[in-house]
Order: C-alpha cells, then structure tokens, then sequence
C-alpha cells in the first residue's frame, strides 16, 4: 500500500491531462492579443455577426411575435452585417443587461454593441473599448402616473424612484438630486422588466431612464395615458456604437455604416430608390454607391457596401420612422444638420 | 483522553528503514511524483495570472484597486450606516456587505427557530399538526428560491400605496413601500443600557459556569434565574432611569410621497428575509426531526424511569445526543442562508453582490469586482464553519 504516493501509470495520467489542459491554453495566450486586434477578420472568417442588443425595448430591440428581433438598434446591426457580408440576416443577437454589456464586449462574446449606451469619457478610457459612432442624441427625464399631478420634476423631494444599476441614468440621478437639494429613495432592479414592472405596480412614484426608454416603456403600458413624461431631461445621452479597443478598421466599419445611413437621407437616397440612385449624376453620391470605386476597398469592403446598407435597412430617416415613430419619439436633436438637428456625415471622399 | 478515541493502527510506529535515493524505493518515488504534481499546478496558475494580466493591458482595461477609494455615486436605498452617494467605492461595499448580514443574520435566527418548531410539530401525535407540517415541507423544499422570492415581492408591491396604507394599530403603517413602525429617538441613555445589558449577560454566564462548577462539586443545583433578571433587565433599566429616562417615540407620518420618520423595513428586505427563512426553515425542520429521531426510545423510557420530569429528559438526555445529529447538517442550511442571499439581486435588496455588480459595472473591473465578492462570501462562510465546528466540538459526547 502507498499511503501517499501515487503509482506509475496515475501519476503520468494525471501530468497527461494538466499538459493537456496547460497547452491549448499556451498556445491560446499567444493569440488572445492577435485575436482582439483583428476583430475585423474574426467577424468575416466566422461569416456572421455577434451583435450585443438590449434584452428587450420597444422600438430599439426586442424580438417580435415570430422571435424575429426587430428595432432601431437591431437595424444598426443588420446595416454592418450588410456591409460586411452583403446579407443583413447574417446576425446572431445577444441580448445583454446594463449590468453585463461591458463585460460581454471585452470578453468577445458580442464584436459590437448597439444598445442604448452612452458614452461617456471613463467609459471610453478605461473598459477596454472604443465608442464609434453616436446613433441616437439623447437625454435622461422622469415618468410618473398622471394621477400624481405633477409638473415638474423638481417636485418629486422624497420620492421613491426606480433605476436601474450600473447605469449613468443612475449617476446623473444622484448628481441632479444633489444639485437640486433632492431626497430620494432608490429602487435598483437590474431586470427592466422587474424594474418597470416595480414602477406600474407603484413601488416608485417615478421612474427615470433616458427619454427615448422612458417614451418605449409608456407605450407598451396598457393605457399609455396614464404616465406622463415630466419635461425636464437633466443630462445628455449620447447613444453609441460600441466595439473592442484595438482593431481600427472593424471600428471604421462601424462608424462609416451609420454615416452611409445619415448620407443616404441627405442625399435623399431611400431603400427604394437606390438602384435608380445609381445612375444619380452627383459625384459624391457615384463614390459613396461605388459607381466610381475605391472607397468600399479602403474600408475593406466591396464596393458595393453602401448599395447593400441601404437596401437592407433604409436611410437613417426610414429607419427612425420604421422603429422610434410608432412609441411616439420625435426627431428632435436627432434631425440632420441640415433640418437643425446634430446628425452629421462627413465627406464621402 | 482524547488520545483514547485515536484509532489505535494509527498509532503503531512505521518501520524505521534508511532512504536509498533510488527509483526502487517508493518512498522517493512518491516525493518526487509530489514535487512534479504541485509543478505542474503552480505553473498553471503562473499561466492563468501572467495571461489575463497580459491580456488586459493588450486590451488596456484598468487593473487593479485604486477604484476603492473613488467617488461611488451610486444610491443606495437602505444602510446600517451613514452613507451618501459622495462616500467612496469601499464604503459603498461596506454597507452592501452589512446589509448582506443583516439579512444573513437575522435570517439564520428565524429560520431555526421556525424550522424546529415545524420539525417538533411533525413528530407531534397531533394528527392535523404533524400532517400541516409535512405539508408545508414538501411544499416549500420543492419550489425554486428565487421563484418564492419573486413571488413574495409581488405580494409585497400588491399592497396599497402610502396614502391609502393598512394602519392596524396606532403608528403602524403597512404599504406598498414597506412595513413603518414607531421608534425611540436613539440617545446615549439607550447606548449606555444596552451596553449594560451587554455586560449583564456575560456576568450571568460567568455565575452559571461558577454555579454549575460548584453543583458538579456538592450536588446542589443552584438557582440562576434571579441574578439573570438582575443583571439583565434591573441594571439595564436602572442606568437609563440614572441618565434621565429619555422616552421620546418617533412617529411614522406621512410626509409628501412617502412615510417620514419611525422605523422602515423595506419590501424588498422583508421579500428576501420571508423567502429565506420559510424555504431554509422546511430544511431545518427534517434535520431537527432527523437528530430527535435518532435517540433511541429506550433513552426516553430509562431517564423517566430515573423519575427526571419531561424537561429535564429534553434538556439533560434528549437534546445533548439529538444536536450531535443534528448541528453538523445545520451548518450547511446556515451557510445556504448566507450565500442564497445573493439571489436579493433579482428582487433590488442592495447586498453585496449588487453593489459590487453596480461597482465593477461602473468602473469596468469585473476581475477585482468578483474577487471581493468570493473574499466576501467565502470569509462569512468560513466563520459560521469555525463557529459551528467549534460548538460542535463543545457538544460533542465526551466519550471516556
């Protein structure tokens, strides 16, 4: 009997396995860095994109009867599937909570992020990542039931208030209940159904998100009336695109996708005209459809990246008409620089 | 003595041999497969540490825990301490870890009172009691934590809203935003009494082990109850009556949205609290029928037969060879407790695990974020093993 030793043919068994265990591993530590600059490459050789959406928003991203996903955000993704595959439906959806989104991207489960996020300066510097493009202007307010009779929402001292946590809807709360002399008490579910759910059944006297959230939870109430959307929005809420720090030209895809998009209202391009746009004797919208080339390949695309964007998607007006009309969200900052608004492509040249 | 109970082939000396340094020899053999073994695993953990630090400075995400000491701003709805969203990171995770043990506690306390009333009550020769307490053990034991907990919350969020509240008694209000009950204003008084209660309790304890050292000696049991009432309740009462008597009630009232004022226990806390102590106290129940029924009968029928009253044989016979049973499965349901509090995060309690969620969230550093939870999970849990290993080692039979 061997009371602490182990026999011959164990103990090589068990080195076999650690090796076994230890090796792929080496081998996987030489790439990771590879693999996290070249997401770009990851995403064509696997011929589908991992998008990271919200887990369910009316009007941004949430899957329909048949468990389609459809909204604002999924259109972003199937605009850069578009781009990179020519095909929109070549997209896997991950639905991701505020709480694991940033951690879903620096991962690699997800190569993109279209879901409601605001950028932020410590978010840009310090999560690994990298926000591209702003898809949606945004600002956070209240909703309360209309039965309160509120005004404004400087009249909500000692409520209660749901938030969600890890947010900067929950930050900007605390900042602007500190300014303004405010107490509050909070109520933080990280599910949004739990959380809204908290709301209706009047937990809270009030429930602060950004106001495009706060537009899509009222109309999936039963009677949307009853809420009401106090008129103070007291930050701003950039909305962005988000990929992995590291690789430039996936990140180039990402923003000049949205540009398409923005360039293709202006230019009055619209999903059912662009064939005939084709033949549209404006210079800059021949390079941007890739009639006299060049510009899909810079990118790393074809040239007919933008013609697909376009067909599988619409303009960014068709699809903010499409998807944020119907919950009763108006153009607002989010016009084009040319009608007043803050959305802007640069030159496509 | 307690070298008696060592076994005894344990005890034999090894046969003294000479180490040849030889492949031959097993004992060299098993040294060096040692050797070769803790290799391989420290390498392993050099490669996973030396990887995901090289990894996140590729990725350039922050590392390490400076964060602790930066502005948190986040809110948070219930503390044990004074805290405001300007306080730092660290702090923020000090109340979440109170508020962990708040309900860890507590809930360890009422689970095991609960279950063993519901484990003597199944053993009851009341028919409709015992066959009500098997009833609620298959029931409870049988349905998921987290679905009992989400269902206790929305009971909780059914009640009315604050101005239409329950008011069953002057005082007490009960509504959608939780139980409101009235309180003293805390002064010094009551500081000073409670530490003289502090102080009274562990002078009794000292009297009962001296009384019961004197009874091994004479015989003579001695009466404890009269100096535990003294040092207990007169001396507390006594120091507050010394200090002035300051007796005033904070009344909950209804101020704007909300009650102001008196004591609160939050929906989401009494949500967490409920689900916990119900669905643990149906284990607590089967391991306390579990020890009972392990003391033979004629346990019973012998000490009886000594002519020692009911409570005596439950004291002196019963109990000391039932908990021996019983105290070790305890131990587990005791550390399930404390570690299914996390699933608070689903029903909005803010205990550890969500303001840690909310912290590595925030400032993007889920490696240190997850790290201080297991530190803190795994240091709770290891305390209650030490204590509860320790107590039962204390209650051991003392076999001689």
């Amino acid at each position: 009997m061997q009371p602490f030793g182990l026999s011959f043919t164990r103990a090589l068994g068990a080195a076999a396995m650690c090796l076994t265990i230890a090796l792929p591993g080496l081998a996987q530590a030489q790439q990771a860095p590879a693999a996290a600059a070249n997401t770009f490459d990851a995403v064509r050789s696997r011929g589908q994109l991992v998008c990271g959406v919200n887990t369910g928003l009316a009007g941004f991203a949430q899957p329909d009867s048949q468990g389609v996903w459809r909204g604002f955000d999924v259109d972003y993704c199937r605009a850069i599937a578009a781009a990179l595959f020519g095909d929109a439906n070549k997209v896997r959806y991950v639905p991701t909570t505020a709480q694991n989104r940033f951690t879903a991207l620096q991962s690699g489960e997800v190569d993109v992020m279209a879901r409601n996020t605001t950028w932020t300066l410590s978010r840009d510097t310090s999560l690994g990542l990298d926000f591209t493009a702003i898809n949606f202007y945004d600002g956070q307010g209240f909703m309360v039931k209309s039965n309160l009779n509120l005004k404004s929402a400087k009249e909500l001292e000692g409520a209660t208030i749901c938030v969600q946590p890890g947010t900067t809807t929950e930050q900007n709360l605390t900042d602007w209940a500190r300014a303004n002399r405010i107490r509050f008490t909070p109520v933080v579910i990280e599910r949004l159904e739990e959380l809204v759910s908290a709301y209706t059944a009047g937990r809270c006297d009030a429930y602060t998100t950004d106001v495009s959230g706060l537009a899509s939870t009222r109309s999936a109430q039963p009677r949307p009336a009853d809420h009401t959307i106090l008129p103070e929005v007291i930050s701003k809420e950039p909305l962005a695109i988000g990929v992995r720090q590291g690789d430039a030209r996936f990140a180039d895809v990402t923003r000049w996708v949205h540009f398409v998009l923005l360039a293709a209202e202006e230019f009055g391009i619209t999903q059912a005209n662009v064939e005939q746009m084709l033949n549209d004797p404006r210079p800059e919208v021949q390079r941007m459809l890739g009639r006299n080339g060049g510009l899909g390949p810079m990118l790393g695309l074809n040239d007919a990246w933008a013609v697909n964007v376009i067909k599988a998607v619409g303009n960014y007006g068709e699809v903010f008409k499409r998807h944020l009309e119907p919950i009763g969200i108006q153009r607002g900052p989010n016009a084009l620089w040319t009608q007043g608004g803050l959305q802007y492509a640069p030159p496509f040249r | 003595m307690s070298q008696s109970t060592t076994d005894p082939r344990l005890l034999r000396a090894p046969p003294k041999r000479k180490l040849r340094l030889s492949w031959a020899d097993e004992r060299v053999r098993g040294i060096v497969w040692q050797v070769v073994v803790v290799g391989i695993v420290g390498v392993i953990v050099w490669w996973l540490w030396s990887n995901t630090v090289h990894n996140l400075e590729v990725r350039r995400i922050a590392t390490g825990f400076g964060f602790l000491e930066r502005e948190a701003g986040l809110p948070i709805a219930e503390s044990l301490i004074e805290y405001s969203p300007t306080d730092t990171y660290l702090r923020a995770l000090t109340v979440g870890l109170l508020n962990t043990l708040k309900v860890a506690v507590v809930g360890i306390l009422l689970a095991t009172i609960l279950g063993t009333l519901i484990g003597i009550a199944r053993l009851s020769r009341n028919w409709l009691l015992s066959k009500l307490a098997a009833l609620y053990v298959e029931v409870i034991r049988d349905l998921p934590l987290l679905l009992q907990l989400l269902f206790w919350y929305a009971i909780l969020q059914g009640l009315p809203g604050p101005r239409q509240a329950l008011n069953p008694v002057e005082g007490v209000f009960l509504s959608n935003r939780g139980l409101k009950l009235p309180w003293i204003e805390w002064q010094d008084a009551h500081s000073f009494a409670l530490l003289a209660f502090i102080l009274g309790a562990v002078a009794t304890w000292l009297y009962r082990r001296q009384a019961l050292a004197k009874q091994m000696r004479d015989g003579q049991p001695r009466r404890i109850w009269p100096v535990a009432l003294g040092a207990m309740v007169a001396l507390p009462v006594a120091v507050w009556a010394a200090m002035g008597a300051p007796w005033t009630v904070d009344w909950p009232a209804l101020r704007g949205f909300n009650f102001r004022g008196g004591l609160t226990m939050s929906p989401e806390y009494f949500a967490l609290l409920l689900g916990l102590v119900l669905y643990t106290a149906g284990f607590i129940a089967e391991i306390v029928r579990a020890g009972i029924l392990a003391v033979p009968q004629g346990q019973w029928e012998a000490a009886q037969a000594l002519g020692l009253h009911p409570g005596q044989v439950l004291r002196q016979i019963v109990l000391p060879q039932a908990l021996r049973v019983i105290v070790p499965p305890m131990t587990s349901q005791y550390l399930n407790i404390t570690k299914n509090s996390s699933l608070a995060v689903a029903i909005g309690y803010q205990d550890i695990v969500s303001i840690a969620n909310t912290t590595l969230n925030q400032t993007g550093q889920a490696i240190e974020g997850i790290a201080i939870i297991m530190l803190v999970y795994l240091t709770i849990s290891l305390s209650i093993s030490l204590f509860m290993n320790w107590y039962n080692a204390k209650i051991a039979l003392v076999e001689r």
